[in-house]
C-alpha cells in the first residue's frame, strides 16, 4: 500500500470538499440570482472533484473505506486540506478572492497532474481542468470588477487580501508526501508552479488596481492535519448525521 | 372599441391561440399574470431556503451533490419565471421590492421549518409533487412565455419529486430511528402540502376569471383530489402512514375521501404567522441588502469599461 499516494489523494480530495462546503453556504444567499447559481455550480464542481479523489483513495486503501467513510468519519487531524479553504466566506470580496487564489493554484496544479504517471490522478485532473478553467475566469472577473468598481468594493477587496494572503503560501510548501510523489512523477512539484501562479495573480491584481502584499507570513499545517479552529465546526456540521446514526444507510 | 378588443382577445383564448408579449391584452389579464408569475418566481427563490438548510448537513456525498443541484435548479426556475414576468412590463427589481415589502406573496409551504433530513424527502415527494400537479397544466397556459417557462420547470420538478420519494424509501427501509424520522416528516408536511392547492373552489376569488382566460385549467379542489389519490397509493410503497384518519377509498366517487383541512392555519400562515415567515423574508432581505455594494460595484465597473472602450475608439 502506497501511503504517500493515499495521503496525497486525500489532500486533493479534502481541499476540494472543504472548498465545496464553504461555497455551498452561499446557496440561496448570493448577491444576484445569476451569481447564486454560479457559486452553487462551482460548489457542485468541487464536490464532484472531491468524490472522484475520495473514490480513488478508498480503492487504494482497500480496507472497506468508501468515499463517505473518508469524508464523514475522519476527524480534524486526519484532514489534509489547505487552510485557505476552511476560513469563513466573509463577504463577496473575500469569497471571490479566495476562489481566484485557489482556482488559479488548482489550474496550474491540474495542468501538471494530468501528465501524472498515475493514470487515475491524471484522468481526474484532466477532467477537472475544464471546470477549473471556468472557475479561474469567473473569479478573476469578480476580483477585477470589485477592485476596479466603487471605492467601497475596492476597500473591501483590500481587506480581503489582508485577511487571506497569509494562507496562500501553504500551497507551495510541499508536504513530505508531495515531495515523495514528486520524485517519481506521480505528483506535482508545487515549487515549480509557484511562479506561474504568482504571474497570474499579478496580472489580475494589476487589472483590479491592487497590489500583492509586500511581506507575508505563511500560515501552514493543513496538509499535515494541523488546522484552524474553523474546520472542527465544518466537520461537526457536515458529519452530524453519520455520527448521530452510526451505520445507517442514507 | 375596448369591448371589441376584449371580445377578440377572448376568441383567441377560446381557440387556444397563445398570447404573446406584444399582443393586446386586458389590463386585468396582465395584472393577474404578473401576480401569479411573480408569486411563483418568489416561491422558487424562498423555496431554496428550507432545503438549503440541509446542504451542509446532507448525510453523504451523493445526497449532498443531488440536493445542491436541486436547490440550484430552483434558482434557475426563479430566473426563467422572473424573465417571463418581465415580458409583461415589470422589472425584476420591482418584483423583489414587492416581495421584500410583503406586497407580493409566495407559497406558504416554505414558511414551515425543515427539522430533519427526512424533510428533504417529504418536500420532494409532497411539496414538489403538489407543485407538479399545479404546474403541469400551466405548460398549456394561455400566456406564451409563462407556458414555455413551465415546460422547462416541469421537466426538472419531476426529477425532484422522484429523488424526494427515493429519500423516503431509503429511510423507510432503514433503521427504526430512520423510519421514525420519515414518519415525523410526513406528519408535518402532509397538511401544509394539501393546502398548497389554495382555498376551496367556493372561496377562491380568482379562479373563475383565470379559468375563462385559460391561465388556470383545473380548479384548486380538482387538483387537490388528484394529488390525494396519488399519494394515498404511493404511501403504501413506503409502508408509512398519511396523518389523516378519514383518508379512505370511496367506491362511489372513485376517489379517496379525506378529512377536513384546517383553513385557520392556512390563513394564519398567509397572514404572516407561520413558523418561519419572518425568518424566510429576513434571509432574502439580508441577501439583497448585503449584495447592494456588489451590484453597485459591478455596474460601476461596467460603466468604466464602456468609457475606456469609447475613448480608445475616439
Amino acid at each position: 500500500m502506497n501511503t504517500s499516494l493515499i495521503n496525497y489523494t486525500l489532500h486533493l480530495a479534502d481541499t476540494a470538499l472543504v472548498m465545496g462546503h464553504r461555497n455551498s453556504e452561499w446557496c440561496g444567499h448570493g448577491p444576484v440570482l445569476e451569481q447564486d447559481i454560479a457559486i452553487s455550480n462551482i460548489a457542485l464542481d468541487f464536490i464532484g472533484q472531491a468524490r472522484n479523489f475520495y473514490q480513488y483513495a478508498a480503492s487504494l486503501s482497500g480496507n472497506g473505506a468508501t468515499e463517505d467513510t473518508l469524508a464523514y468519519l475522519r476527524d480534524v487531524q486526519d484532514f489534509k486540506n489547505l487552510l485557505i479553504t476552511e476560513i469563513p466566506n466573509g463577504d463577496w470580496a473575500q469569497t471571490t478572492l479566495r476562489q481566484f487564489l485557489v482556482s488559479s493554484y488548482q489550474y496550474y496544479l491540474y495542468q501538471q497532474l494530468q501528465y501524472s504517471t498515475d493514470e487515475q490522478l491524471a484522468a481526474i485532473a484532466a477532467k477537472s481542468l475544464k471546470e477549473v478553467t471556468y472557475h479561474v475566469r469567473w473569479s478573476s472577473e469578480w476580483v477585477i470588477r470589485l477592485g476596479d468598481g466603487t471605492e467601497e468594493s475596492h476597500q473591501r477587496l483590500l481587506k480581503a487580501v489582508d485577511e487571506i494572503w497569509n494562507f496562500t503560501g501553504e500551497m507551495f510548501v510541499p508536504a513530505a508526501y508531495e515531495q515523495e510523489l514528486n520524485t517519481n512523477k506521480t505528483g506535482v512539484d508545487v515549487l515549480a508552479i509557484q511562479p506561474l501562479w504568482l504571474h497570474k495573480v499579478q496580472e489580475v491584481f494589476a487589472e483590479a488596481t491592487i497590489s500583492i502584499p509586500a511581506k507575508s507570513f505563511i500560515q501552514q499545517g493543513g496538509k499535515t492535519g494541523i488546522h484552524t479552529e474553523y474546520l472542527g465546526y465544518i466537520l461537526a456540521e457536515m458529519q452530524f448525521l453519520q455520527r448521530a446514526y452510526p451505520g445507517a444507510e442514507w | 372599441m375596448e369591448k371589441d378588443m376584449e371580445q377578440m382577445f377572448q376568441e383567441r383564448i377560446d381557440k387556444e391561440i397563445r398570447i404573446e408579449p406584444k399582443d393586446w391584452m386586458p389590463e386585468k389579464y396582465r395584472q393577474t399574470l404578473i401576480r401569479q408569475i411573480s408569486q411563483h418566481a418568489h416561491s422558487e427563490i424562498i423555496g431554496m431556503l428550507p432545503e438549503g438548510n440541509w446542504i451542509t448537513r446532507a448525510p453523504n456525498l451523493r445526497r449532498k451533490a443531488i440536493l445542491l443541484a436541486k436547490v440550484q435548479d430552483e434558482a434557475g426556475h426563479g430566473l426563467y419565471l422572473y424573465s417571463a414576468a418581465e415580458t409583461l412590463g415589470i422589472s425584476r427589481d420591482e418584483m423583489y421590492e414587492q416581495l421584500h415589502s410583503g406586497k407580493a406573496k409566495y407559497s406558504s409551504i416554505f414558511n414551515y421549518p425543515t427539522l430533519s433530513w427526512a424533510d428533504m424527502g417529504a418536500i420532494g415527494w409532497l411539496v414538489d409533487g403538489a407543485a407538479i400537479m399545479n404546474q403541469v397544466p400551466l405548460c398549456r397556459t394561455s400566456y406564451g412565455p409563462y407556458a414555455r417557462a413551465m415546460v422547462r420547470v416541469c421537466k426538472e420538478e419531476s426529477f425532484h419529486q422522484r429523488q424526494g420519494f427515493e429519500i423516503l424509501l431509503t429511510l423507510s427501509r432503514g433503521t427504526e430511528a430512520q423510519r421514525r424520522m420519515a414518519q415525523d416528516a410526513i406528519n408535518r408536511w402532509w397538511w401544509p402540502s394539501i393546502m398548497m392547492f389554495g382555498p376551496k373552489d367556493d372561496e377562491s376569488p380568482n379562479t373563475i376569471q383565470s379559468m375563462k382566460w385559460k391561465i388556470k385549467r383545473f380548479t384548486n379542489d380538482e387538483l387537490r383530489q388528484k394529488f390525494v389519490d396519488i399519494c394515498a397509493e404511493q404511501i403504501k410503497i413506503l409502508n408509512l402512514t398519511i396523518p389523516d384518519p378519514d383518508l379512505k377509498w370511496n367506491e362511489t366517487t372513485g376517489h379517496y375521501d379525506f378529512g377536513p383541512i384546517n383553513w385557520d392555519e392556512f390563513w394564519q400562515v398567509i397572514a404572516g404567522n407561520g413558523p418561519c415567515n419572518k425568518q424566510r423574508l429576513d434571509a432574502r432581505k439580508k441577501a439583497w441588502e448585503d449584495g447592494a455594494w456588489v451590484r453597485e460595484a459591478a455596474s460601476a465597473h461596467a460603466r468604466k469599461r464602456a468609457e475606456r472602450l469609447a475613448q480608445k475608439r475616439a
